[in-house]
């Protein structure tokens, strides 16, 4: 593995771009805040020692909801060993958290009534389309996705979210929204699609929290 | 019922009538969606491989001077391997060789087969650059190199990628039809898992689909530049895959992809990255576009489509055009440079 200055366009400083962007989404995403990785504009690798390696970044991150960019420095450190842990990742990009408060109260409300909790597979559809009323759900999926992806990446993974399988609100006594789902994550370097069941809360206050993810296996045929 | 004392009333006056007008209308309604020609077809719509079938017939009957409908083999599952030959005349002259749909949950790729088709016959005759092409090459396309799983990304899962190859003594179904070819076969950057999405087959070439664009292009002989279109990431990529080794072209592929990327970037402002595949992407052996360039096919090319993630392989249909629009000015690029250079 290349030590050193990276070249911001091969593949090693964008898969540890990626695991920033996860993070991000993990901390800030709701309903109506996503990050996306916008460009590499430079990295540095290092060894630490035998423990891992460290990657210092710096990216442009794009908060997509607002179609607002921003300048972010970041840290991701991918630890050796067995068995693998998850890597540790440092960044701030403050100037993107635009105030969704109102948004997220109006939506929070909508569906803390439990009077028709929602249910709705594959979003986006085939053709690559998602109704209107369910474009927050499709965000708050993808940042409880995060959660998954974030866990899993190493420096021979680039996860994206490929599809909602599934999501289904459940009935609860607490004061968050409560999801059961099953997610779909598309791996770009082994091309595979994993599938993840995934339990979560949110709420505006609370933000995203992640109660149970577990792999399952793929159907082969 | 009158003669019998039986009190009724008529709820419906002449149900024959009803039927007759729902009848009209559901003929009406299954004409509306099905077109007749090209100028009616739906380019910001995903389409069935039938519906593909149909776009690539009428094309050529409608230009019968200019496009032919080849068969050049047939899936696994026995569907024809269609290539549109775009020719204005001449005898085996040099040639593009373009591909779309060899992993079947590309559905981008396809649809922009399709409107570069269709652009291709528009602008013959009116853009001076594509004119200038087609006057002394041809351009051979295959929208959809793999039917079979293409049929499965609508029928049973969209995220299908391989064809439906049965392997034997395993439940698991497919080879990944850009792990087959003869370049670095079998060697690091594929699986020999068949239940991987990068199995790369028993043998190089084992895939029906593989070896018909094999054979096809070593018989023609003459062809000048291979692309490849894949889903997504926003990339152009050239040779090689397999190994670190740089083509020995690579400075001038650089050049030239660097200049096609702008082309592409100068229409909707899409930023594409752009290197060898194994610095820019991961190593992957037995890629078409490796094979094709140790042929002695110097521009050979892989883009990979938008988008970066967002969306993936699930990309809304509103952005096929726009997608087909921009990806076009790259593609144009390519040819030029492939047409000037008479190699």
């Amino acid at each position: 593995m290349a030590t050193g200055e990276l070249n911001p366009n091969h593949f090693p400083a964008r898969r540890a771009a990626k695991v920033v962007q996860h993070y991000l989404n993990t901390r800030y995403g709701s309903p109506y805040r996503l990050f996306g990785l916008e460009e590499v504009l430079s990295a540095t690798a290092e060894d630490v020692d035998d423990t891992g390696r460290r990657y210092h970044l710096q990216i442009s991150a794009h908060e997509i909801i607002s179609n607002r960019k921003q300048k972010c420095s970041a840290e991701v450190f991918f630890p050796r060993g067995e068995p693998t842990q998850p890597a540790e990742v440092k960044a701030s990009c403050e100037e993107l958290l635009q105030n969704t408060t109102a948004q997220e109260e109006a939506l929070y409300q909508r569906y803390k009534g439990n009077h028709s909790l929602l249910s709705a597979q594959y979003i986006p559809d085939s053709q690559g389309n998602i109704e209107p009323d369910m474009m927050p759900f499709w965000h708050l999926s993808i940042a409880a996705s995060s959660f998954i992806m974030l866990n899993e990446s190493t420096e021979n993974t680039l996860y994206n979210m490929a599809q909602v399988a599934q999501i289904t609100q459940l009935e609860t006594e607490s004061d968050e929204l409560k999801f059961d789902s099953l997610m779909l994550l598309h791996d770009m370097v082994s091309q595979e699609i994993l599938h993840w069941k995934l339990l979560f809360t949110w709420s505006p206050a609370g933000g995203v929290k992640v109660q149970q993810m577990k792999q399952i296996p793929k159907p082969h045929h | 019922m009158e003669s019998k004392d039986i009190s009724y009333f008529t709820m419906v006056d002449d149900l024959q009538a009803v039927l007759d007008e729902e009848q009209k209308e559901m003929e009406l309604s299954a004409c509306a969606q099905k077109p007749l020609n090209t100028e009616s077809f739906n380019y910001s719509r995903y389409h069935t491989l039938s519906e593909i079938y149909s776009f690539q017939d009428m094309l050529a009957a409608e230009n019968p001077n200019l496009v032919t409908n080849l068969v050049i083999g047939q899936s696994y599952k026995g569907r024809p391997l269609n290539v549109l030959k775009f020719s204005t005349g001449g005898t085996n002259r040099r040639a593009i060789w373009i591909d779309t749909g060899i992993h079947a949950r590309e559905w981008i790729t396809p649809a922009s087969g399709i409107w570069f088709a269709k652009k291709i016959v528009t602008d013959y005759g009116r853009d001076p650059i594509l004119t200038d092409i087609l006057n002394s090459m041809d351009i051979f396309l295959e929208i959809v190199i793999n039917p079979d799983g293409y049929e499965y990304t609508h029928s049973t899962n969209r995220l299908w990628r391989k064809n439906r190859k049965l392997n034997p003594r395993t439940n698991c179904v497919g080879v990944d039809l850009n792990r087959n070819w003869d370049s670095g076969f079998g060697t690091r950057g594929a699986s020999s898992n068949p239940c991987s999405e990068t199995y790369h087959g028993p043998r190089a070439h084992s895939e029906s689909e593989v070896k018909s664009i094999m054979d096809f292009v070593k018989t023609h002989g003459n062809i000048k530049a291979f692309i490849s279109i894949h889903s997504y990431s926003q990339l152009l990529m050239y040779p090689y895959g397999y190994t670190r080794n740089p083509a020995k072209d690579q400075a001038e592929l650089d050049r030239l992809a660097r200049k096609a990327v702008t082309d592409l970037g100068s229409l909707y402002g899409t930023h594409y990255r752009y290197g060898s595949i194994i610095s820019t992407i991961y190593q992957s052996s037995g890629g078409s576009i490796d094979w094709a360039y140790d042929q002695g096919i110097k521009y050979s090319y892989t883009f990979e489509l938008r988008d970066t993630g967002r969306h993936g392989f699930l990309l809304p249909s509103s952005q096929i055009v726009p997608t087909s629009e921009e990806t076009w000015l790259a593609l144009r690029t390519i040819m030029d440079h492939t047409l000037k250079d008479p190699y």
